[in-house]
């Protein structure tokens, strides 16, 4: 049965069409995967029975011949996404026992396109992480491992779990969160695809909130196809996001055998800092070459304010987050620690419920709202991250894509950086920007490390130009021929 | 300058503002599709929304931006056509997301103007600061458990306009003036029902005190939530004294929120300082600004009812009422409109006399508002012709209108049934008078010898013979024919 | 930016998240090392610059005012630590 986890989704889709195997079996092969790969702790929820069930729903689906665009395709989908019925934590302690009684739309989505969810998968508390090392619910691993090195490796985060879970086989694509970086960095962490669409492409709703401004679903996939297919089935206009694009879903796939001749792919001469590893560098000047050979132009671009990019996310993704996270105080849902008053209810409630990691961003978003401080740092982040935006704006007269690399360095070792915020932030050096500046943005596994471990380079485009971005990411991945398997 | 505290140190007198929250006419919620109606089961008009579910988003309800823009529009206001929704961030029990979605910096209504119409005649101009859309929170309820408060997110959510007004108010009673002109408007708006006592209409004051002739802007104390226009009149009453008595004997006044307790006529301090306020008010990031063409004002500045202002003068104007009289027709919108279809065509003097003091009285009398007159304003538009065809006489009326409101009937039914018909006809009017006459040779004698105020005594005999049934005026000719003759 | 205990006192209780005493220094020495690294913002010229608040340039879509969501109380309480009587419960609330 193991071979049945090997497919791509588009293999898969094929296969189950051609009633090669049924939904049931692919589904009971990626939970006995599941079974096996238990020590990654990528899971916070398996929902193995519901699977089963689901997977029956869609063999006779496909028996009927009337099978969505994901019809028996198992997923993971990120604990962050409210799935009725089904454990919603967040990572966090302060959603103990929450059960929503609603489905998050780009689950129900999934759901609707015939996927069958294999269970919720472990995050950074409330995705306030980069090596998802914050989860109430442990540390998720790489499963790679640097060569020769018996060392436990991060998977990036804070979609850890799904980086981890797609890499290993145990779901055929999961979903992901990006904020800064979020789904883009895991991705290249653990050799997968990892698309964060323009904001507002994926609705919000149901979707446990971080930082309003920048969070955005996407896809987390092992192929740049899988992840068009996947992306297609959750975007769309939603009428209860407010920020939720009115504008038709292109199809993406049928984007990807464009290819890339005459395009043009800005380089940025800022994102080529001192301390950039040289395999590194290699590499994205490996990643020019490829899309040059297929016909783009390369063209040097500047971002001047891209060294300001991460503390004004620093303040801009704390500040909301302190207020989306008013809302857990212990009366309606979650974990209630009792106190003498209300508010000493509130206060003991939010400090057992919140780690370390998130109480410090609440507490520094609260700061930087409070009276005396706005001008000086919401207001100002506010104004540099229109100077990001117009960077991006200026860019994009030039140039059709942006290539650069995802993360500064390969995945590091669990308990490495962790007692360093600002060390870790700068995991996101390269994501943040974007985010900041709400267009799409993809890693694609371009190739390996000196001690064999994934490397990622970044596609961004503009604004709703998710095509161009799946053309390059295509064209790259072809060029990689990335190997699609941990070495173990 | 009509109201001053005396001190011993000085004359002082009052500055007030006032923030009224004015809820929004509409169905469904600020930023959801729950219902808003009053007096629902605790939480059964509740979505994920407006309980603060995670996940959950506002989606703006486009009938309160249009109810805000004409309310704007009604207080001749500057509408701004792109306006901001910030949060609002402070833990309260019955405020689930942990901030109100309200407007900050940039609301959708700025400056406009209030008109006071004072009990002399004179008007004052009262300066609107600005009109901003909200949400309203849940309910704490505390009586039902021993040590518990119970909450109940009935009204979470509920559309509110928050009605500012410039520091420019100087007495308790342009106090009440100024929330019943503002309710008047509201109400002809249909943006609001003004109710107080169900909380659709709740006033907050700010209260500051300064010596006369001083223009300094002293520290203000603001009043919460007080639920009657009397209670907020008394409640700044007292908090002026309180002001007043605490400068003059040495002391500062801290601003605070202060709550009115109407069991004992006093305000006391509400909120423990160690909470100091920081709202840390931010754009919020689920809702992108409210923004609107030029067009969609225009369109709803084309389809604005008269308001109260233009009504009195136009009552003034076409139907010659005096300014009282027109005030007190316009004051609320049903009354106006009742007014208006008792005149029609007929005698709008003789018809606003008796819609104010025979309607007005009746309702008074029974407590209840003109919605539930026991008298339609068609069927006093009929007695109304009754009396001036002389059908029936003014004294009839009275009896006939008497009867209406006890029966519901129609005047006409009323004359008919009773016999109450006036007696028009000279013949039978000639009969009676002849009779008195030849009856009362004394009292024709006193009047031959120029007692002519004996001319009253002989109508009243006729009216007494006819059960006062003859038209007083057609038995005074025909009297003074034959007396005179 | 160096943060004194007071003030992280003063945002503990804001943010509604207690901290101990004895924790207050650690807290101050993090909270101002990130705010330290922040301050570099600073040296950025905004002069005239429109800050940038939401994620798009999107127009905001209004809804119109049709009653089509609550009345579903059993599943607004469902997740209630302390539930009653289709009320939550809180400790008692004094003003
Ligand atoms: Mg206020
Ligand atoms: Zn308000």
């Amino acid at each position: 049965m193991t071979q049945l986890t090997s497919f791509t989704i588009a293999e898969a889709r094929e296969k189950l069409a051609k009633k090669e195997f049924t939904a049931l079996e692919l589904t009971d092969a990626h939970l006995a995967a599941m079974e096996r790969a238990k020590d990654l702790n990528a899971f916070i929820t398996m929902t193995g029975d519901l699977a089963r069930e689901r997977a029956r729903e869609s063999d006779k689906r496909l028996a009927a011949g009337h099978g969505g665009a994901l019809e028996g395709i198992p997923l993971g989908i990120k604990d962050l996404f409210c799935t009725e019925g089904v454990l919603t934590t967040a990572a966090s302690h302060i959603l103990d026992g929450f059960k929503p009684r609603y489905e998050s739309t780009v689950s129900q989505k999934l759901r609707d396109a015939g996927s069958v969810m294999l269970g919720k998968l472990n995050l950074d508390e409330f995705a306030m992480g980069s090596a998802n090392i914050t989860s109430y619910y442990g540390p998720v691993k790489n499963p790679w491992k640097a060569k020769g090195r018996n060392v436990e490796l991060v998977p990036g985060g804070s979609s850890g779990g799904s980086a981890s879970s797609v890499a290993a086989h145990l779901v055929m694509g999961a979903t992901g969160t990006d904020t800064g970086g979020s789904i883009r960095q895991p991705a290249a962490f653990c050799g997968i695809v990892g698309v964060k669409p323009t904001y507002g492409r994926c609705s919000r709703w149901g979707v446990v909130a971080f930082a309003s401004s920048l969070d955005q679903a996407g896809p987390m996939t092992r192929t740049v196809r899988d992840a068009a297919i996947m992306l297609r089935a959750m975007s769309g206009y939603d009428p209860k996001d407010s920020t939720s694009a009115q504008l038709e879903v292109p199809d993406f796939e049928a984007a990807l055998a464009k290819g890339v001749k005459g395009l043009r792919i800005g380089i940025p001469k800022e994102y080529r800092p001192a301390g950039l590893s040289p395999e590194l560098a290699a590499l994205w000047d490996k990643g020019v070459e490829w899309l040059k050979a297929a016909g783009a132009t390369p063209v040097e671009i500047s971002l001047p304010h891209t060294k300001s990019a991460l503390p004004t996310y620093y303040i801009v993704a704390p500040a909301e987050a302190s207020s989306n996270l008013a809302r857990y105080d212990g009366v309606r849902f979650g974990l209630r620690v009792e106190g003498k008053s209300l508010d000493d209810m509130y206060a003991k409630t939010r400090a057992a419920g919140f780690g370390a990691e998130v109480r410090r961003r609440i507490m520094i978003g609260t700061y930087v709202l409070s009276a005396g401080y706005y001008d000086a740092y919401y207001l100002k982040a506010q104004k540099v991250r229109a100077l990001i935006n117009q960077d991006f704006t200026d860019a994009f007269e030039k140039v059709d894509a942006i290539l650069t690399p995802t993360a500064p360095t390969p995945a590091f070792g669990i308990g490495e950086k962790s007692d360093d915020p600002i060390a870790m932030y700068l995991n996101d050096v390269f994501t943040v920007p974007a985010s900041l500046a709400g267009i799409p943005g993809a890693s694609v596994p371009a190739g390996l490390s000196a001690d064999g471990l994934p490397l990622g380079l970044q596609v961004l485009t503009r604004r709703w130009d998710e095509e161009t971005l799946f053309r390059v990411c295509q064209v790259l991945e072809d060029a990689a021929q990335f190997p699609l398997l941990p070495a173990v | 300058m009509g109201y001053i505290i005396k001190g011993e140190k000085h004359d002082w007198e009052l500055v007030i503002g006032l923030e009224v929250h004015a809820q929004v006419i509409s169905k469904a919620k600020l930023f959801s599709g729950s219902s808003t109606d009053f007096g629902g089961g605790p939480n059964t008009q509740v979505s994920f929304i407006d309980a603060g579910m995670p996940g959950m988003l506002p989606v703006l309800n486009g009938h309160a931006v249009e109810q805000a823009v004409k309310t704007g529009l009604g207080l001749k206001a500057k509408i701004n056509r792109r306006s901001v929704f910030a949060r609002k961030n402070y833990f309260y029990a019955d405020m689930p997301q942990g901030y109100q979605i309200s407007q900050y910096d940039q609301p959708i209504v700025g400056e406009g103007t209030l008109v006071l119409d004072m009990p002399d005649g004179s008007t004052r101009e009262i300066g609107i600061e600005r009109l901003h859309l909200e949400q309203d929170a849940g309910k704490s309820i505390h009586d039902l458990h021993p040590h518990k408060s119970y909450i109940d997110l009935n009204r979470s959510g509920i559309p509110l306009m928050e009605i500012v007004s410039k520091p420019d108010i100087r007495t308790p009673e342009e106090v009440g003036i100024y929330l019943k002109k503002l309710r008047s408007i509201l109400r002809y708006l249909g943006t609001c029902d003004g109710n107080m006592e169900e909380g659709s209409m709740r006033c907050d004051a700010n209260v500051s005190v300064r010596p006369v002739g001083s223009t300094e802007l002293r520290t203000r104390c603001e009043i919460k939530n007080v639920n009657s226009v009397r209670f907020v009149m008394q409640a700044i009453e007292y908090e002026a004294r309180r002001q007043v008595d605490c400068y003059e004997s040495g002391g500062t006044v801290d601003q605070e929120t202060r709550l009115y307790d109407s069991h004992k006529g006093e305000t006391r301090s509400m909120r423990s300082k160690e909470f100091a306020h920081d709202y840390r008010y931010f754009p919020d990031p689920d809702l992108l600004p409210i923004e609107f063409d030029e067009a969609f004002v225009a369109r709803l500045r084309d389809a604005l009812p008269e308001l109260p202002d233009d009504k009195l003068t136009r009552f003034i104007k076409d139907f010659g009422l005096t300014a009282y009289d027109a005030g007190v027709l316009v004051a609320e919108k049903e009354s106006a409109v009742y007014f208006e279809e008792v005149a029609k065509g007929r005698d709008p003097k003789l018809a606003a006399n008796w819609v104010i003091t025979n309607l007005f009285g009746v309702l008074n009398k029974r407590g209840i508002e003109i919605g539930d007159s026991p008298v339609s304003a068609k069927d006093l538009g009929r007695l109304i012709e009754l009396i001036s065809d002389n059908t029936i006489s003014s004294r009839m009326a009275k009896e006939v209108f008497e009867a209406m409101v006890e029966t519901g009937k129609a005047p006409d039914a009323i004359v008919e049934e009773r016999g109450m018909k006036q007696i028009t006809d000279t013949g039978a009017i000639d009969a009676a008078v002849d009779k008195i006459i030849a009856e009362n040779a004394d009292k024709v004698a006193q009047y031959k010898s120029g007692k002519v105020q004996m001319l009253g005594w002989f109508v009243g005999q006729v009216m007494k013979a006819t059960q006062g049934k003859a038209n007083p005026a057609m038995c005074s000719d025909a009297l003074k024919k034959k007396l005179d003759a | 930016m160096s943060l004194d205990k007071a003030t992280v006192r003063r945002i503990a209780t804001l943010s509604r998240i207690e901290v101990a005493d004895a924790d207050l220094e650690v807290v101050a020495g993090q909270l101002s090392g990130i705010l330290n690294w922040i301050e570099q913002l600073k040296e950025v010229d905004t002069t005239n610059v429109a800050p940038m608040t939401g994620g798009t340039d999107l127009k905001l879509q209004w809804r119109p005012d049709v009653v089509n969501d609550g009345d579903k109380m059993e599943q607004v309480l469902a997740n209630a630590p302390d539930g009653h009587d289709g009320f939550f419960g809180v400790p008692k609330v004094v003003e």
